[in-house]
Parts: C-alpha cells; sequence; structure tokens
C-alpha cells in the first residue's frame, strides 16, 4: 500500500491548503502506542478471565514466547533491509531509465515499473517464491537460494517499482529552468542530472522512500503465507505449541500488532517531519 | 467459443503449456468466480471505508478533544500496522470470541464468514487513509468561498451540500483513486484466511493442475490488465470531473 | 417595525468590533438612504472592510447598531437568511463558484435560496449577464474568465437576489489595471439606476464620480466625511489631507 501525499491542481483551492498543513498535520504523540499497548493488556486480561485456572496464565505464556517473537521480527527486520537495498538500487536504475533520453529505454523502463507497481506485493511475492529456483548454477559452484531469500527478491520487485516512480517524480518535479541553466553552461546531459538534477532531488526522494521502507517492514508478514520462518509464522507456531487455547489469539496478534507499530511510528512521524521541513524551504 | 477452448486444449498438448482456466469449464468457472469475488470484495471495501472515511473526518472536526484523540489513534493504528496481521486479529482473535450461530442443519457456524471479516479488516484499514483524505479535502475549499455563498443566503446544509462537497469531491479524487487502487491489490490478503478470491481459486487450480508457472504469469498479467483499466478509467474520471480553465 | 423610505436604508450607530485584543472599529456612525451611493475610502488596515462586512452578519459586532431597512443586524436571534436576500455582497476575490459555469453561478442562489422557478431564474440570469456585458460567455467556467469578466459575474450573481443594497469590499483591488474599467462601468451603471451601493474602495477618481457622500476612515473611527466635492477640494483634517495627498 503506497500512500501517495495528497495534491491537487486546482489552483483556486491551493492558498487554502498549504495554510492547511500546519494545522492538520497528523500529531502522532507516544500514547498511540499506549492505545495498542491498552488493547493487549486488555484482550490478555480478558482472554485471563475466561480461560480455566488448570492453564498457564496469558502473561506468563506471552513472555514466555516474547524472546523468539523478537527474533522473528529481527528477521523480518533483516527481510526489509535487503529488500529495501535491493529495490532501491535496481528501482533507481529504472527511474533513470524513465527518464532516459533514448525512447526505447524510456518506454521499456515505464513498462516494467508499470507492470511491477500494478501487481499486489502478494502475488509477485508468490511469483519469487515458485518461479525461482532452489539454487544458481553457475558453473563452478551451486549458489542455495532458500526461501527467505526468495521472499526477500519477491519483496524487492514491489519497492523497485516504486522507487524507480519516486526517482521519475522527483526529477520531474524539478523546474525545467534548472536542465536549461545548466545546459547553458555547457555541462553535459550526464554532469547534469548527476551534479545538478539528482542531488536537489535526494531531498524530495526521501519522504516516499521512508514511507515506502515502513509499506515494506509492513509487508514482510507477508512472507509467512509462503512459509518463511519470521514472526508471524513463529506467532503461528507458539500458538499452536499452546495447544490452540483460543484465549491466547488476541494477546498475541495484539503482541505482534505492538512491535510493529513502535517501529514503524516513529518512521511516520519523521516522514512527516521531513515533509513539512522541505515544504518549507520549497 | 467451443474452437477457442479447444485450440487452449491442443495448445496443452503440443507444447505443454497448461492453461486449464481456459479450456476446463470447471476450472473456467472457479476463476471467473474468483475474479468476481475480487471485484466485489473491492466493492464492498471501497463502500464501507469511504463511509468510515467521511464519518471519521466529521469526527476530527470535533470540539470533543478525546473525539479527536481516539480518531487518531485509529488512523495510526491501522497505518502503522501490517494490513495482514489486522486480519488475522480480526478473524482469529475477534471472530473467536463472538457467539456461534445455529445452522440450519443443525450445527455450529462462526457469526461472520470469512468474506465478512475480510471485508470488515480492509474496510477499516482503508477507511484509516480515508479520514485523512476527506478531511484535507474538506479543509482545501477556501473559507472565502464558503462566505460568498453565505452572503448569498446559503444555509449551512444547502453550503456544505452545493459548494463544500462538489469542491472537496474534485480535489480528493486523485488520492481516493490511488487508495482505491491499492485496495484492489491488498485484497489477494484474503487469501489468507481462505476468502475464494481470485488469487485464492488461481493457487486452487495450481494445486490441481501442477502449472504454477502458467498460473503465475496469469496472475501477473490479470491483477497488471485489472489495475490497468481500473487506473484508466479513474484518469478518465478526473479529467472528467476537472474543472475547466484549472490546472494544467 | 416599520421601516419607511424617508429613514435610513442601512444605519450604523457607534459600531465596535475587536479581533482578540485589536480593535478593529472604535466607535463608527453612519446613514445610507435609499438610492445612494457611498464611498468608504482610507488607508488599509482602517476597518473599512471590517465595517461592510459587518452590515451583511459576516462579522458579528461587540456594541453599537447596525440596520438594515430597521432590522437589526446586532441580534442573536438575528435571522440571517432573511437580512442576507436584502443585503447583496461583491467580494475582491470575486469568489465565484469555480465548478459552475457564469450561468450557474448567477441563478444557483434565486434556485436554492429564493425557491424561484427554474426557467424563470435562468431567463433573469440570461438577463443580468447580459446586462453585465457578458453575452456568449453563460457557460463559460470562472477559471476560463479574466478577472474582470470574473467581477462582472459576481456583480451579476449578487444583483440576481434583487437585494435592496450592494455591498463593494474594494472590488477592483485584484484586477488587471486594464479590466478595472469595465468593472467601475458597471457598478456606475448600476448607481444611475438608482440601487443603493456602499463601496469600499481605493479608486479615488471613480468614487469622486459615482459617490453620494465620501467617508474617511482611519485607526477605526470616521475622521472626516463630506460630499465629494468638498471631501476632495476642502478636507479639513490633516489625517485626510495627508492620505489625500499620498494618493492623488
Amino acid at each position: 500500500m503506497s500512500a501517495r501525499t495528497f495534491k491537487t491542481d486546482l489552483p483556486v483551492l491551493l492558498p487554502a491548503q498549504a495554510k492547511s498543513v500546519e494545522r492538520f498535520s497528523i500529531r502522532l504523540e507516544p500514547w498511540h502506542g499506549l492505545v495498542l499497548l491498552l488493547i493487549c493488556v486488555f484482550s490478555a486480561s480478558v482472554g485471563f478471565a475466561q480461560s480455566t485456572p488448570v492453564k498457564a496464565p496469558i502473561f506468563e505464556v506471552l513472555i514466555r514466547w516474547m524472546p523468539l517473537l523478537l527474533t522473528g521480527f529481527v528477521f523480518n527486520l533483516v527481510i526489509s533491509f535487503l529488500a529495501m537495498g535491493i529495490g532501491t538500487a535496481v528501482g533507481a536504475a529504472l527511474g533513470l531509465g524513465q527518464i532516459s533520453p533514448n525512447p526505447l529505454l524510456r518506454k521499456f523502463c515505464w513498462f516494467v515499473t508499470q507492470f511491477f507497481r500494478n501487481s499486489p506485493w502478494l502475488v509477485l511475492l508468490f511469483f519469487a517464491m515458485f518461479l525461482l529456483p532452489f539454487q544458481f548454477d553457475i558453473g563452478i559452484a551451486k549458489i542455495p537460494l532458500p526461501d527467505w531469500l526468495k521472499a526477500t527478491i519477491g519483496l524487492s520487485l514491489p519497492v523497485m517499482a516504486n522507487v524507480s516512480e519516486i526517482v521519475r517524480g522527483a526529477v520531474n518535479s524539478l523546474p525545467s529552468g534548472q536542465w536549461e541553466a545548466a545546459e547553458s553552461l555547457a555541462y553535459t546531459r550526464r554532469q547534469t542530472l548527476w551534479l545538478i538534477i539528482l542531488p536537489q532531488c535526494v531531498k524530495r526522494m526521501l519522504p516516499p522512500w521512508m514511507n515506502l521502507y515502513s509499506i515494506l517492514t509492513m509487508a514482510t508478514v507477508l512472507a509467512s503465507i509462503v512459509g518463511v520462518s519470521e514472526v508471524m509464522t513463529l506467532t503461528g507456531q507458539a500458538l499452536a505449541a499452546e495447544g490452540g487455547r483460543s484465549d491466547l489469539l488476541a494477546p498475541f496478534y495484539s503482541f505482534v500488532l505492538l512491535i510493529f507499530f513502535i517501529y514503524c511510528y516513529p518512521i511516520a512521524r519523521w516522514t512527516v517531519y521531513l515533509e513539512k521541513k522541505f515544504a518549507v524551504k520549497g | 467459443m467451443e474452437t477457442f477452448y479447444e485450440w487452449f486444449r491442443v495448445l496443452y498438448d503440443e507444447t505443454g503449456i497448461n492453461l486449464p482456466f481456459i479450456y476446463d469449464s470447471y476450472d473456467r468457472g472457479r476463476m471467473f468466480d474468483g475474479f468476481l469475488l475480487t471485484i466485489k470484495l473491492s466493492l464492498v471495501c471501497l463502500f464501507f471505508s469511504i463511509i468510515i472515511g467521511m464519518i471519521g473526518a466529521w469526527l476530527q472536526g470535533s470540539p470533543l478533544k478525546w473525539t479527536r484523540r481516539i480518531v487518531n489513534g485509529y488512523i495510526q493504528l491501522f497505518r502503522n500496522t501490517p494490513p495482514l496481521v489486522q486480519l488475522y486479529f480480526f478473524y482469529f482473535a475477534i471472530g473467536s470470541l463472538l457467539p456461534k450461530v445455529a445452522t440450519d442443519y443443525g450445527g455450529e457456524a462462526p457469526l461472520l464468514g470469512n468474506f465478512a471479516w475480510a471485508a470488515i479488516s480492509l474496510s477499516f484499514f482503508a477507511g484509516a487513509f480515508n479520514v485523512e483524505i476527506f478531511r484535507s479535502g474538506v479543509e482545501a475549499v477556501p473559507d472565502s468561498t464558503v462566505e460568498a455563498a453565505e452572503a448569498l443566503g446559503f444555509s449551512r446544509l444547502q453550503i456544505y451540500k452545493d459548494i463544500t462537497l462538489p469542491l472537496a469531491f474534485r480535489v480528493v479524487l486523485p488520492a481516493l483513486n490511488n487508495n482505491l487502487v491499492n485496495l484492489v491489490k491488498t485484497t489477494t490478503l484474503a487469501y489468507a484466511i481462505a476468502v475464494p478470491e481470485m488469487l485464492y481459486e488461481a493457487n486452487q487450480i495450481w494445486s490441481d493442475n501442477v502449472n504454477v508457472t502458467e498460473m503465475m504469469l496469469f496472475m501477473l498479467l490479470a491483477y497488471f490488465v485489472l489495475v490497468g483499466v481500473l487506473v484508466w478509467a479513474m484518469n478518465s474520471w478526473e479529467r472528467a470531473m476537472k474543472i475547466p480553465g484549472y490546472g494544467s | 417595525m416599520n421601516w419607511t423610505e424617508d429613514q435610513p436604508m442601512v444605519s450604523i450607530k457607534d459600531v465596535r468590533k475587536s479581533f482578540g485584543e485589536l480593535e478593529v472599529l472604535k466607535g463608527v456612525s453612519l446613514d445610507v438612504m435609499k438610492g445612494e451611493v457611498i464611498c468608504i475610502i482610507g488607508p488599509s488596515g482602517s476597518g473599512k472592510s471590517t465595517l461592510i462586512r459587518c452590515v451583511n452578519a459576516l462579522n458579528d459586532i461587540q456594541a453599537g447598531s447596525i440596520t438594515v431597512e430597521g432590522q437589526e443586524v446586532n441580534d442573536k436571534n438575528l435571522n440571517k437568511l432573511e437580512l442576507r436576500k436584502k443585503v447583496g455582497m461583491v467580494f475582491q476575490q470575486y469568489n465565484l463558484f469555480p465548478h459552475k459555469t457564469a450561468l450557474e453561478n448567477v441563478m444557483m442562489a434565486p434556485v436554492r435560496v429564493l425557491k424561484q422557478d427554474k426557467a424563470e431564474a435562468e431567463a433573469t440570469a440570461r438577463a443580468l449577464i447580459k446586462k453585465v456585458r457578458l453575452e456568449g460567455k453563460e457557460n463559460s467556467y470562472p477559471g476560463e474568465l479574466s478577472g474582470g469578466q470574473q467581477q462582472r459575474v459576481a456583480i451579476a450573481r449578487s444583483l440576481a437576489m434583487n437585494p435592496d443594497v450592494i455591498l463593494f469590499d474594494e472590488v477592483t483591488a485584484a484586477l488587471d489595471p486594464e479590466t478595472v474599467g469595465e468593472v467601475l462601468i458597471t457598478i456606475k451603471n448600476l448607481a444611475e439606476e438608482g440601487m443603493t451601493c456602499i463601496l469600499v474602495t481605493h479608486e479615488m477618481g471613480f468614487a469622486r464620480e459615482v459617490a453620494d457622500h465620501i467617508y474617511f476612515t482611519d485607526r477605526g473611527i470616521i475622521v472626516e466625511h463630506g460630499p465629494p466635492a468638498t471631501f476632495f477640494d476642502d478636507a479639513k483634517d490633516p489625517r485626510t489631507k495627508e492620505f489625500l495627498s499620498q494618493i492623488l
């Protein structure tokens, strides 16, 4: 899911909007996390009240499994870092391809970008899981490709497409005067791009890029559907190991929601901060 | 039509490219049902997420501090946690707390089925985005335009209905469309709780026919076309709704 | 309360208005008879726009009294709708409804607010558009019109409500110099037809030509007033003299 920053092209409506930035930016506050924690505690106590005395108390069970679940979450983060890295590298190249002077390359990169942007993340994940070989044979050695790495590649595909669009959007959002000024100073196209245009774009690209990272992090749980042992898979296994007690469901899922919230919320807050900061400086 | 289907059966025999959802009437039916369910789930979620968005935007204008805080909490909660875990939470955790109802066959069934839970969960997820979209739209209408209507004697309701809403709607349309496209893509998550939508049916077919490659490529293509058509339709709609003389 | 034509149509008595700490109007009084045209001039920030916005209750006042045809405006139970049917207003920024054509802008309020028959309202609207010399622009959207044309549509929109008095709030201030003239001619025609007009303006030449009475405001009070001839050629107060010397 991408949350494109809201824009309008009706000039008559612009001043009021610019004004509204200050007033309506979401106030993200620590108590939002508290609410989640409360749900977690509340559902735990509801479950506790329902459970029979024979069973272990819910908090005890949750605390017993917590280290394992957190390890699983760290795995989610590893997947997210790798997928973001791969996606950004390939996506940046694709995005530059989209603004290439060569019409054929431009069309091709545009098509690839659109193709992977329009596909649901889960479908791309399946695509990578089922169609990538379990190992690469490069003549002298066989490089194994474990499931989690395939999942990482699968998740990096939509990241790649979105990064490509972010790059294209940022470059296109610069006033054409920048290109013309550089041209009149006898810069080559390549010099203009790397020395003038891209440095200015980094600022514009950072907030959407961080937003994308947050979306990717939340998408890593999809890997549980294809059997990678990340936090969601481990949660399911923990619940099964406890004998499928239904009173454990709410606390465990709340706990997973909570870890993601604690991780993604500061990123969202920082993104909003950067957006505001860059918007003021223009 | 039959010869068309036959051609794909021959294609399979000759080349091994197996597309049973074209030549096999049973698989064709499954695939089509899955497609319809994806559309249905999208429409249901679209409807409820817009309702949630409108109510949320209205509540955010409330003078009560705690009302605004609760709405904000809802938005942050649903935007910063994985939609899949939200879906599991709704389906497994809340679903298990609800009472069961007796079926006609004397057994017991959950109060809400998996389609209903997918619809609820995804509506809340998309709704969290819509609240902010709607609010920004209403706020984007200049006070001076509202004032002009006031000076002409329009009542509050008339101003909201004739001036604010039509203008706000045009402003939010691109963001709303973007959200809708994402919603259609997110319906694939319903696969995880066995809602027989398009991806789920495709999975059934590749399990039965062992033709993962073909089905995978077909899925990519199907969503590409589905979303492509949607984006195209939305863009033409945006163009049609554009106020002449404004924008580039 | 019965109002007769020999009494002031608009009567402002000792009006005080503050925005928070800032007192903008410090006891302003003036009367406007039916068919009279008065111009309020003065440096920016002197409270002239605030004053006329109080006449149709877009701003409320803290003390004093404003009556329009005998109806008290400074009244919590005021029927704003009834007031605004009598008092038209034209704004500096035109404030046309951008999603409606010129014709729709003009006929919208009569249909929605006065519940006029649509065909009748359209006929009136067409006549008014002709009156402001914009035949052929009926189906243009505000974004497709120049500032001067938009302002003339705004005047027609105000006239469509058949008001007894029209407030003009610096209606030429936002216009390109070349379109100022066409708007002033329109207002002048109205004045000649006997429409009661209250204008806030910076166009001194125009004020001298059309006004029956000039009021000069500075820092929330009326410093000096009189018929144009005496006011412009024989100002008494040093502040008026200074202002006129700067602007003429």
